[in-house]
């Protein structure tokens, strides 16, 4: 067993056979010709004939990876046809008399060294762009066809180097992965890769003995794993039948929206702590986002994040979804999650202290910077604000006499913001014994099942000792949210769970027959739960 | 002559895919179109030309034309940079 370590392009695994591709290397020599005026229309003929092959290439991947990576040869034909490129060939063939491949394959050095000399990786990249259409005509000029034969069985293709033309020329049923040595995650190989979800690795030394040899992709580490031992490939075994299983469900339900076999519509949200989990939230297909933890922004800082930092990151995240609901939480700190700058005293109980909506009415200063950036950020998209720990009726009205008074200096000053829910998070008995009296002021009820469950069950979440008593699904948690969800929904209130619980795949259906409006999971389990919601037929018992 | 100046705003610059679309439109007039920046200058009818001044994020470049239909041609290709690069 050998182990080679590259650069993975796609995370995924492939397990199959190598083989080891290698391009007829075109030897191009230079002859003299004597009817010069033949050869500049062999090469016209060359290149009309390139140019077809381009727009049937074009027109394939326009089928199989779509119109964006498909431009990629609309713009080859474009090269072939340039007319700095044509200009150079043909004067190679009348000035010095000789053939056309010598004319091309000069020729496309040539361009291909100017971008290879360029200082920036992109135009860099594009020199093999010139080679692969310079190798087109030469190859068309010599009477032989294209690569990209595979053979019968499913292999593992291991190449120096693959041009796109290549890549898509090859017959998808027959490629389980790709290994190449040269070539960069920009390239427009490892750009259909992704596109076309084929495990590949670069940066990987490969040679013809590997041809034939039994391999495993790890797209997650990054390595070839050359002749595996029994155990290791056992293990791959298992990884890929779980990739499958996750990529069916995606295949299955992806884009499809989450609603019942009845017809009821549930918001199914993603639970994010950063800007950076937004990646993770469109790859599953999540509705929007219904829980935007702030806390990140104030715990990766050594002082307090200005109101320009974080809208910015607001408004990023509210224009990547694009209209989608975006619910970002004020600041929730304390308790478990400490900052140094908030210079806040050791308690002794921090989980009932001084923590989240207590501090920020308590430093108003830190709350209005927050909710401006939050508030200038809802021009952007759809945004809602959600506070965390609520205990009273005044909590709400002093958190709206705050918002109002920033609306008016808004208004007054011209700053543009847009129209925006605002909702609370149900996480202490004393919000859901009120419930009735909350939902008259807010549009929504976010359920933050941990903290509601550690206060009600009165077992502290830290405490390992008391993990075999703690009962997520304890009558008096369920009871709760039923009465949270009936008082939420008599004043039109929308109401949601945000908790772990939400992505309890044995409570879905129980949460939904309750009438819940909407879940947030973590990005990883919006699926799993589409799935069930789907499943569901709300009128039959 | 006709010229405007411009500020790309792209993330790759003047890269394969826009510079093609380019290309296209330049054809559709008579006037000839030339592209200057970087300390380059380029037929902006010529694919290879275009990309091999390598223009990209942030430099302010100047396309002029000249000819006949140089008014419009200028306006048309000015629209082009502002909404595709």
């Amino acid at each position: 067993m050998e182990r080679y370590a590259g650069k993975s392009i796609l995370k995924g695994t492939a397990i199959g056979k190598v083989l080891f591709y290698s391009k007829e290397e075109q030897v191009v020599q230079r002859r003299s010709v004597e009817d010069i005026q033949a050869e500049l229309e062999r090469f016209e003929k060359a290149k009309n004939e390139a140019v077809v092959q381009l727009n049937a290439l074009y027109e394939k991947a326009l089928k199989e990876v779509g119109e964006v990576n498909a431009a990629i040869f609309e713009v080859h034909a474009m090269m072939v046809e340039d007319g700095d490129f044509n200009d150079s060939i043909k004067n190679v063939i009348e000035s010095q008399a000789v053939n056309a491949e010598y004319a091309v394959a000069v020729t496309g050095d040539n361009f291909a060294k100017m971008f290879a000399e360029m200082d920036d990786d992109y135009f860099k990249a594009r020199s093999a762009d010139i080679k692969d259409i310079a190798e087109r005509i030469v190859r068309i000029l010599h009477g032989g066809h294209s690569g990209g034969d595979l053979g019968e069985e499913p292999v593992i293709l291991a190449a120096k180097d693959l041009a796109p033309s290549e890549t898509v020329q090859m017959d998808k049923t027959k490629l389980l992965g790709f290994v190449t040595e040269l070539g960069s995650s920009n390239s427009h190989t490892a750009i259909l890769a992704r596109t076309m979800n084929i495990p590949a690795l670069i940066g990987i030394h490969v040679s013809e003995d590997m041809d034939g040899k039994m391999a495993i992709i790890d797209g997650v580490s990054g390595e070839l794993i050359l002749d595996p031992d029994e155990d290791v490939l056992k293990q791959y075994r298992q990884r890929q039948e779980e990739e499958k299983r996750s990529r069916e469900l995606l295949q299955q339900l992806k884009g499809k929206p989450a609603v019942t076999l009845d017809g009821k519509e549930i918001k199914l949200f993603a639970n994010i702590g950063s800007v950076g989990d937004m990646a993770k939230v469109l790859a599953n297909d999540a509705g929007g986002i219904g829980l935007f933890r702030s806390e990140f922004l104030y715990l990766e800082k050594d002082d307090y994040p200005t109101e320009e930092e974080q809208f910015q990151a607001y408004k990023t995240v509210a224009e990547t979804m694009a209209g989608k609901k975006v619910v970002i939480r004020t600041l929730d700190i304390g308790a478990d999650k400490q900052v140094d700058y908030f210079k806040m005293d050791k308690e002794d109980n921090p989980a009932m202290g001084y923590r989240a909506i207590r501090i920020c009415l308590d430093r108003p200063e830190i709350f209005r910077t927050q909710l401006r950036a939050i508030m200038r950020a809802s021009a952007y998209g759809n945004i809602a604000i959600m506070y965390p720990m609520i205990i009273s009726v005044d909590e709400v009205l002093q958190i709206k006499k705050i918002v109002a008074s920033i609306k008016a200096d808004f208004d007054e000053k011209g700053i543009p913001y847009g129209d925006f829910e605002q909702g609370i998070m149900i996480e202490t008995p004393a919000a859901v014994m009120i419930s009735d009296l909350l939902a008259k002021e807010v549009d929504f009820f976010s359920l933050g099942t941990n903290d509601l469950t550690q206060y009600t069950l009165a077992i502290d979440r830290q405490n390992s000792k008391l993990d075999n008593i703690y009962d997520a699904h304890h009558p008096a948690i369920l009871r709760m949210i039923q009465m949270v969800i009936d008082n939420g929904h008599k004043e039109n209130c929308w109401v949601g769970i945000c908790g772990e619980l939400g992505a309890d795949l044995t409570m879905t259906e129980k949460f939904l027959r309750m009438g819940i409006d909407e879940l947030s999971v973590s990005p990883a389990a919006v699926l799993p739960v589409k799935k069930i919601i789907r499943e569901t037929d709300l009128k039959s018992e | 002559m006709k010229s405007f100046t411009y500020t790309i705003q792209d993330e790759l610059g003047i890269h394969a895919r826009p510079a093609g679309v380019l290309v296209k439109e330049v054809k559709k007039f008579e006037s000839k179109i030339t592209i200057e920046g970087n300390g380059k200058k380029a037929d902006a009818g010529k694919l290879l030309a275009v990309m091999g001044m390598g223009i990209k994020k942030g430099t302010e470049i100047t396309v002029s034309a000249e000819g006949a239909d140089e008014d419009t041609a200028i306006a048309e290709v000015e629209k082009f940079f502002k909404e595709n690069l």
